[in-house]
């Protein structure tokens, strides 16, 4: 055995382990499901799917003994309850969906289990990913494992607590404008949320089409590097998916800082962000200046349009998307109805939950006759401004830093009364949705009441590979990644 | 712009949510706020501007037209709130 708790080694530390049989993968996942019993009160999982896991493990131990490991063989992992999942509940974090069994693996889930992941559950998220805080959840809000009075973060909050509570070494995510990288930097994590295109739509159940994007929240670069890799690539059942090569993120990981140009937009830097987020942010970006990155100032002068403009065309998405949850072919159905319509309209208002009526009803106004061109035509007008502002500046640098959040974690139940402090949240990461670029959270810091912060990393669209170097860069001089939430260690 | 209870009625029959009054007049109050963030659109000028509706501006591709799915209606029909014969059961449409 080794001198570290397994929970706190790396993908690459497991899968060396596995195969020189220092441990088995039937003893990681064991490991792993007990840790998951015992944080029982996180709220992290929606299902724990531990006699599968066990299944899958002893699969893997076989296939390692046979010498066909691949990189990921044996290693645990959770998916957000938003992936179908053959054979499992996938609930999408609502009402409507608790008794959908998927009768199919979405492509992510499918890449995965090929490799030989062992899935040891589905995490707790916001209603149909709706939300910033896991606050919007059928099945009740996850916690922060830093402060389990503080939320963890939406839309992905169960994976963000699971990982930072080591219950798993990675989980996936999703990200429609900040899904992924806002619950990274509240729970200290590194989050990642690829280029539009970069990863397989198929089976991750729709909010908004032309925002969505899978990917990855773990400890460290190089785990997430490993698992976007291994999840990335074309997907001829995904009509936008993309038929780019995906580069070898692990190989390129160990690229120098040095002559990398960072960019700073004032946008991101303004009296908004608390002064301790600020700070931290700061003092990263001047350890990237000592590691040899040059930085830049760069302008985004429609940045502060970007909530506005995804508050429109997100819900308008959403509102054709969630049309398809009528009662019919499955989920919940209302037990008493007088006719198709009022089955319809019974079974969706007990099925959704306040924040998904509100952002349907948002899409339904917005794209309504009368009102089309003052707010969707108009939001996607500004969407190209927003879009062009990015590749200005990505004339000028490499990368584009900032904060990822105003704030660090915030208590449940301070926002969720009011959905446009709620918004707000999203200030500084759903642009980079609306452009489909590249971003990614790493943690850089903690505020005066032990909550993380995080740095905000937007690459050039397909260059998710610059980004991760920089970041794995980064943890290698810095150990803020490595810090664990007391009670978790 | 203020929404009033009885927008937020008839959106909501739109988008077939079933919603008292109660639960209606919560929303417009929502709602209203939501929409006076959304205005905030209204700063900046797009004129002459093209509407953006895929980040990177990509046509859908197009695939060969063959049969690529095989019949799964039985595993489909399995999770359906009521199917029979084949066939998913609603409330009768057409007397």
């Amino acid at each position: 055995m080794t001198d570290a708790p397994l929970h706190h080694r790396s993908i690459t530390a497991h899968a060396r382990s596995l195969r020189n049989r220092e441990y088995s993968c039937l003893e990681l996942t064991r490991h792993f499901l007990a840790r998951i019993e015992a944080a029982a009160d996180l709220n992290a999982f929606i299902t724990v799917t531990a006699e599968h896991a066990l299944k899958q493990a002893e699969d893997a131990d076989r296939r390692i003994a046979a010498g066909q490991a691949t990189a990921l063989t044996g290693i645990p992992l959770a998916h957000k309850d938003l992936f179908c999942t053959r054979g499992v509940l996938t609930s999408c974090g609502s009402k409507i969906l608790a008794n959908f069994i998927s009768p199919y693996d979405a492509t992510v889930v499918d890449q995965l289990n090929r490799r030989g992941a062992v899935i040891l559950g589905k995490t707790n998220m916001d209603e149909f990913a709706m939300g910033s805080s896991n606050e919007t959840s059928h099945y009740g809000p996850a916690r922060n494992p830093w402060d389990k009075s503080a939320v963890p973060g939406g839309s992905s909050g169960g994976s963000a607590a699971a990982v930072a509570a080591r219950l798993t070494p990675v989980a996936t995510g999703t990200d429609t404008g900040g899904s992924i990288r806002q619950p990274a930097a509240l729970c200290g994590l590194t989050g990642v949320k690829p280029s539009y295109g970069r990863v397989s739509r198929h089976g991750m159940i729709a909010f908004a089409s032309s925002l969505d994007q899978g990917g990855v929240l773990s400890r460290c670069a190089e785990d997430a590097a490993i698992v976007l890799h291994a999840m990335s690539g074309f997907d001829a059942n995904d009509s936008t998916s993309l038929r780019h090569p995906v580069p070898d993120y692990p190989a390129l990981l160990d690229q120098p800082i040095a002559g990398k140009t960072i960019g700073l937009p004032g946008e991101f830097f303004g009296p908004g962000v608390d002064h301790e987020v600020a700070r931290c942010v700061d003092q990263a970006i001047a350890q990237l200046g000592r590691m040899g990155a040059k930085t830049v100032p760069v302008e985004l002068p429609n940045s502060a349009a970007g909530i506005p403009c995804y508050y429109v065309l997100a819900p308008a998405e959403a509102s054709s998307n969630l049309a398809r949850f009528d009662g019919v072919r499955y989920g919940h159905r209302a037990a008493e109805y007088a006719d198709l319509d009022d089955l319809y309209a019974k079974t969706r208002g007990e099925g959704f939950g306040a924040e998904v009526k509100r952002r349907i009803m948002i899409g339904a106004y917005v794209l309504s006759s009368g009102y089309y061109d003052a707010y969707y035509l108009k939001a996607q007008r500004l969407r190209r401004l927003i879009a062009d502002d990015f590749k200005r500046a990505f004339e000028r640098c490499d990368v584009i830093a900032g904060p990822t959040t105003p704030a660090t974690a915030f208590a449940i139940g301070e926002k969720s009364r009011d959905p446009v402090a709620m918004y707000l949240n999203d200030i500084f990461t759903n642009a980079v949705n609306l452009a489909g670029l590249p971003g990614l959270s790493i943690p850089a810091g903690f505020d005066r009441n032990g909550r993380p912060v995080g740095l905000h990393l937007i690459g050039r669209y397909l260059d998710e590979a610059t980004l991760l170097s920089v970041a794995h860069r980064y943890q290698m001089e810095t150990d803020w990644h490595r810090q664990t939430p007391p009670g978790y260690a | 712009m203020p929404i009033t209870r009885e927008q937020v009625a008839h959106i909501a029959r739109l988008a077939r949510l079933a919603m008292d009054p109660a639960e209606a007049e919560f929303h417009a109050g929502q709602l209203s706020r939501i929409l006076e963030l959304v205005e905030q659109m209204n700063r900046i000028d797009t004129t002459g501007v093209a509407p953006m509706s895929h980040p990177q501006d990509a046509a859908l591709r197009l695939r060969d037209d063959r049969v690529t799915e095989h019949n799964r209606r039985d595993q489909y029909q399995r999770i359906a709130p009521a199917a029979e014969h084949g066939l998913y059961l609603v409330p009768r449409v057409i007397e």
